[in-house]
């Protein structure tokens, strides 16, 4: 069983960190200026918002369950934000908010899970669909946020040589990044996210804290789906009720495309930011391309994905 | 379903327990509420032959969504499901109005039909195709279909070349907003297929096969039900009646709009299987409970419209119908109901006998 | 070293009563367990030995008698309470997360941290500890489903004893290993007892309990039959106390007779070889007209699994089997079906009933699936078919309508063979049709094995209950430990003791 040296969970990683060694080099070669630091700080500037999310849908997933709630979540945070700022509230208070919102909505999609056992696809629905309501229930239309504060904050960019860029929102990102990567790896909770992947009644016969994880896992993606919409809100200077619609879907592809299993268990968080890189870069080509129209990105992220989930799905045979 | 039922007595308390019953409530409850609203809610007058009012609109509307949802039922009942129908609805209307503008006579029947049948065709394809992935490859569903819910949209816009394709075609046009018999043609479209699955499963042997892979595949396995053939068959089936909706849908509007065209049809029709009864987890399904569900959806957004709400906020109750009825129907909260029920009758009777 | 009798017991079962709606599963059970023994909890399917281990480890809440541990009366809400005060339980199947390192499956909900931040080093050195305790040298880092079943169990029983156990209970811990795993898993028992540790063993191996317990309890149908040590009790003695004798009186039941002797005869079923890595050695068998064949053997002796290879439900590594003299792939069991091999498995729940659908659908099922989604079977054939079988059998209630999880056991089974019947099969293999349902039930179903084979089916016939396949059977194929090791002709002078000689193997000491 051990022929490999590599450990079997790492190889979709690998793969990920192939197409993409694979793409840069590629676009490297046929546009210039496109291996420039400048185009890779823009790459993480343009997803900070699609990090959070598949940072939060990497819990989801890994424990098996799935959040379609996120998309729709991550414009009615922006719309809070945008909204509060436009009523005069103070920053210090609508940040907070913006994430409480998906908190609760998290919290809400966990208790509805656990202990009403609706199956997570349903009970997630049911929360975009409110989270989407919510939306128009503030405002049908986009609210532009000339609040200078937020203004300021979202516009800090902060030069790091060589033309590369980033914002406050990346910063933000990448931190979330780092916090997950540490909740996963190095607490109780995220260890029993994987065991939950691996065998709930496992996991449960090996006494972990089973409903409280499950819950907060839902939290997590919650949360970070708020913070996703203030990232948004960062982005676009705005708030809008259709922002973020199929946003679930992209942050579910990077997830899968950076090598978690959707059948839980398996997986890095890291290999998310992979998995968004690689989506973000898709786009870049078809971009720099010019000549291939915007709707090619979907259909070569959905080619990806089938190559992706048929290697997974090989992989799992052999180890059967 | 004899002994269990037998101490709950009264017809009430077996209503209440009959799957149907909150769902049936809640149209109701529905109805109710626009015909308080808009008292003459029910009323049908004929005009030209044809039958108009609220409910004839709501039975128009929801044609396309019973299409989805009755495909969506036999996917959900082998334990699978079905994201790409949205996808499949779009590159159905992108196919039929990309060929019937590239005809010299869009208004010919002789261009209709093929354009039709060719739409149908390739959906019928990409079902195949789905089920190839579900039941040869052996991946889950959710993520099967997930790739041409994804790839799907962007192969419709290829297909319009990124615009929305207008066309000015009579007898397609009929399609979506014409009338036979006084009733709209994509009632009877969605009608006649409805009593076609009832058919295929009830009177055909369909829907024993289904339920009999969904419930235990390990005994329908034994008992030589050739799974493989049955889980192909109804991603074929769901595919191909997400092609009918989206003609029905595109021939409504007359234009092929790849982006937005059958959006969140998944969901709604998942919804509508759910709220029908049907479990998410398999089984035994109810056609009838799904044309309930998809009537309460096509209500609802309706009702949203005939109260003066805006459109837009429609998602917010349907939200809320879903968590109540997904409560309601949970079985925690049922076991609560159930023994709340049950204690109350055992008071009763214990109060009986004291005073007896 | 061996516990003497005079050591006080860790655990004292008394009068242990368990019942489920309908099934009396413990009848006043008494069971103890000393400290620094292995003892076997004896018995065939449907005994009460995981019921009382599930009464033990505080899974199921007993109706009537006292659970004692450590001289203190308990009554465990759950597992964790029974970890809790020292029961640690490993199961046949691993209840561990193969996704996860070693290291993670024996330390994951008492790792060392710092604050709420864990310590990896630390941990995986705990870890390596506890393996090193047991003797296992496998590397802590790495996934658990990179390591063979055994290993794996070896870990489960790692992390059972990793906190302070002073009772270990394994429930069948051995069957999926082979014989070098078993004897690593045999050393870390040994060295465990040594400890001072109890150990509750369950195995359907009779070589193996007797290689390593001490004591023995047996029980049959949910009653205890006696607690031995097991140095005074002959195999064969343990098997007849295991089966016993089932005490219903039947009608006199005539055998048909079949001449098997005539060469020139082809055998209906002619199995070559036919085994399969891991479950049963390739065997030989031949299967005439009208003959009953009975498969008598312990649970886990291959009697199940040679069935399966012949019903296509699992895929054959060696051999083939002929039909009619014609070689058949078997790969599904639709092959099998359509090759005229029907199989009604062992465990009707999981395998066999379609609980939510109805008798009617129950029986039409097969015969339904052989013509296909397209081609319904007739209204009217349905119908005459569902009516005779029920009358036939006489399935209670006789409502075609009811849906099969409402019905009893013994009502269940009669649909499920009808389902079999309706399909007309050449050979038909019975696996413990008569497990779990009352005497009426299983006296009709006896008279319907016989009379089918009167009618020239072939019929396999696997029972625990070895009255029952002495009597029905023309020739018994005896299985022990994965092989067929004899086949003993029945000409009416078969007693059921010469059949457990065979079962008990060599031993007879």
């Amino acid at each position: 069983m051990r022929r490999l040296s590599i450990d079997s969970s790492r190889l979709p990683v690998i793969g990920t960190l192939a197409v993409l060694a694979i793409m840069l080099v590629v676009g490297g070669v046929r546009y210039s200026n496109f291996l420039t630091l400048r185009n890779f700080g823009n790459l993480l500037i343009n997803n900070s918002f699609l990090i959070a999310l598949a940072v939060g849908m990497t819990f989801v997933i890994l424990m098996g369950g799935i959040d379609l709630s996120v998309g729709a979540v991550l414009a009615l945070s922006g719309i809070v934000v945008a909204a509060m700022l436009r009523d005069g509230f103070p920053i210090a208070i609508v940040l907070p908010i913006a994430i409480l919102v998906g908190t609760v909505f998290g919290l809400m999609h966990g208790l509805l899970i656990h202990y009403f056992k609706i199956q997570p696809f349903i009970a997630t629905l049911a929360g975009m669909f409110l989270a989407r309501g919510l939306c128009f229930v503030i405002a049908p239309e986009s609210i532009a946020i000339n609040e200078p504060g937020f203004a300021a904050l979202a516009g800090q960019s902060f030069a790091l040589g060589g033309g590369f860029r980033i914002t406050t929102a990346v910063i933000i990102a990448l931190v979330v990044l780092a916090i997950a990567f540490y909740l996963l790896h190095y607490t109780r909770f995220g260890r029993t996210v994987y065991a939950i992947g691996g065998g709930e009644q496992s996991a449960v016969m090996m006494g972990l804290p089973v409903a409280r994880s499950k819950v907060l896992a839902y939290v997590v993606s919650g949360t970070c789906a708020g913070l996703g919409g203030l990232l948004f809100a960062m982005f676009s200077r705005s708030g809008y009720a259709l922002t973020g619609v199929g946003m679930e879907l992209d942050a579910i592809a990077a997830v899968v495309v950076g090598g978690t299993l959707l059948t839980g268990g398996s997986g890095f968080v890291l290999g998310s930011l992979l998995g968004v890189l690689v989506l973000g870069l898709i786009q870049t080509i078809i971009t720099f391309e010019g000549t291939l129209s915007s709707w090619w990105t979907k259909i070569v992220i959905g080619a990806l994905l089938l190559v992706f989930v048929v290697l997974q799905r090989a992989l799992a045979r052999r180890n059967e | 379903m004899t002994e269990p039922h037998l101490e709950r007595g009264s017809i009430v308390s077996r209503a209440v327990s009959h799957n149907l019953f909150w769902p049936i409530v809640a149209l109701l409850a529905l109805i109710a509420a626009n015909t308080i609203r808009r008292p003459n809610f029910l009323s049908i007058t004929i005009m030209d032959g044809h039958l108009f009012g609220s409910l004839i609109d709501i039975m128009r509307s929801a044609s396309p969504l019973l299409l989805v949802a009755l495909g969506m039922t036999l996917v959900i009942a082998t334990r699978g499901i079905d994201l790409s129908v949205g996808s499949m609805i779009a590159i159905s209307g992108a196919l039929a109005l990309s060929y019937i503008q590239a005809s010299p006579s869009p208004n010919s029947i002789t261009t209709v039909v093929p354009a039709v049948l060719i739409a149908l065709a390739v959906c019928l394809l990409l079902g195949a195709w789905n089920g190839f992935m579900v039941s040869v490859l052996g991946i889950q569903p959710i993520i099967a279909t997930l790739i041409l819910m994804m790839a799907g949209r962007g192969i419709a816009m290829l297909i319009t070349g990124g615009f929305i394709t207008t066309v000015n075609s009579t007898p397609y046009k009929a399609l979506g907003s014409g009338w036979f018999l006084g009733l709209p043609i994509p009632s009877w479209i969605a009608g006649l297929t409805l009593v076609a699955v009832l058919l295929l499963c009830r009177w055909g042997a369909l829907g024993m096969l289904v339920e009999a892979v969904g419930i235990n595949p390990a005994a329908a396995r034994l008992a030589g039900v050739r799974s493989r053939v049955i889980i192909w068959t109804v991603y074929i089936v769901a595919g191909l009646f997400a092609g009918i909706a989206g003609i029905l849908l595109s021939a409504d509007t007359m234009a092929a709009d790849a982006n937005n065209a059958g959006l969140f049809y998944e969901l709604d029709a998942i919804l509508a299987v759910v709220i029908g009864g049907t479990s998410l987890a398999g089984g035994k399904f109810s056609l009838s409970g799904t044309f309930v569900g998809v009537l309460v959806i096509a209500t609802l957004s309706r009702t949203v419209t005939i109260l003066g709400i805006s459109p837009l906020i429609t998602p917010l109750f349907k939200a809320l119908v879903v968590i109540l009825v997904m409560l309601l129907q949970s079985p925690v909260v049922r076991e609560k109901l159930e023994a709340m029920g049950r204690r109350r009758r055992r008071n009763r009777a214990t109060g009986e006998a004291v005073s007896a | 070293m061996t516990a003497s009798d005079l050591a006080r017991p860790i655990v004292e079962m008394t009068g242990i009563s368990i019942e489920f709606p309908g099934v009396k599963a413990l009848q006043n059970v008494d069971f103890r367990l000393l400290p620094g023994e292995v003892h076997a909890l004896m018995g065939e399917n449907g005994a009460g030995k995981s019921t009382l281990i599930k009464a033990l480890t505080g899974l199921y809440s007993i109706d009537a008698g006292t659970i004692v541990v450590d001289d203190a009366e308990v009554s465990f809400a759950s597992p964790e309470q029974a970890q809790a005060a020292g029961i640690s339980t490993v199961y046949q199947e691993v209840n561990l997360c193969a996704n996860l390192t070693v290291a993670e499956n024996i330390m994951l909900g008492q790792e060392s941290r710092v604050g709420p931040i864990i310590n990896w080093g630390a941990t995986r050195r705990a870890a390596k500890q506890h393996l090193d305790r047991m003797g296992l040298r496998i590397d802590p880092g790495s996934k658990l489903g990179s390591h063979s079943l055994a290993v794996q169990q070896l870990v489960a029983i790692c992390r059972a004893t990793s906190v302070d156990c002073k009772v270990l209970v394994l429930d069948e811990p051995t069957s999926s290993l082979d014989a070098d795993e078993v004897n690593t898993l045999f050393n870390v028992i040994r060295g465990l007892r040594d400890r001072g540790v109890a150990i509750l063993f369950v195995s359907h191996f009779l070589d193996q309990i007797y290689e390593i317990s001490d004591r023995l309890t047996v029980l049959r149908n949910g009653q205890l039959i006696g607690e031995y040590p097991v140095r005074e009790l002959g195999q064969h003695e343990l098997v007849s106390k295991m089966i016993g004798r089932s005490l219903e009186v039947l009608e006199d039941m005539r055998v048909p007779k079949v001449d098997v002797e005539d060469e020139a005869r082809t055998p209906r079923v002619k199995v070559l070889s036919l085994g399969r890595k891991g479950s049963i050695e390739p065997v030989d068998l031949e299967i005439y007209e009208g003959e009953v064949v009975g498969f008598a053997g312990l649970l886990g002796s291959g009697r199940t699994e040679l069935a399966r290879l012949l019903a296509g439900a699992d895929h054959p590594t060696t051999g083939e089997v002929q039909i009619d003299g014609k070689p058949r792939r078997l790969r599904t069991p639709r092959h099998a079906l359509d090759a005229g091999i029907a199989y009604s498995s062992e465990d009707r729940k999981a395998e066999g009933l379609i609980g939510d659908l109805t008798v009617r659908e129950n029986i039409v099922l097969a015969l339904q699936a052989e013509r296909g989604w397209l081609r319904k079977v007739p209204e009217k054939m349905a119908d005459e078919l569902v009516d005779r079988y029920i009358s036939a059998l006489n399935v209670r209630p006789a409502n075609p309508n009811a849906l099969i999880r409402n019905l009893s056991g013994g009502n269940q089974q009669k649909v499920l063979l009808a389902r079999w019947l309706a399909i007309q099969p050449k050979l038909l293999l019975l696996d413990e049709p008569t497990r779990g349902i009352d005497v009426g039930a299983k006296a009709e179903i006896q008279k319907l094995v016989a009379e089918l084979a009167a009618q020239g089916m072939s019929v396999v016939f696997i029972s625990a209950e070895l009255e029952e396949v002495v009597r029905l059977s023309n020739r018994i194929a005896v299985l022990r430990d994965r092989r067929k090791v004899t086949e003993l002709d029945n000409r009416g002078d078969l007693g059921v003791g010469d059949v457990i000689d065979h079962i008990a193997g060599g031993r007879h000491d």
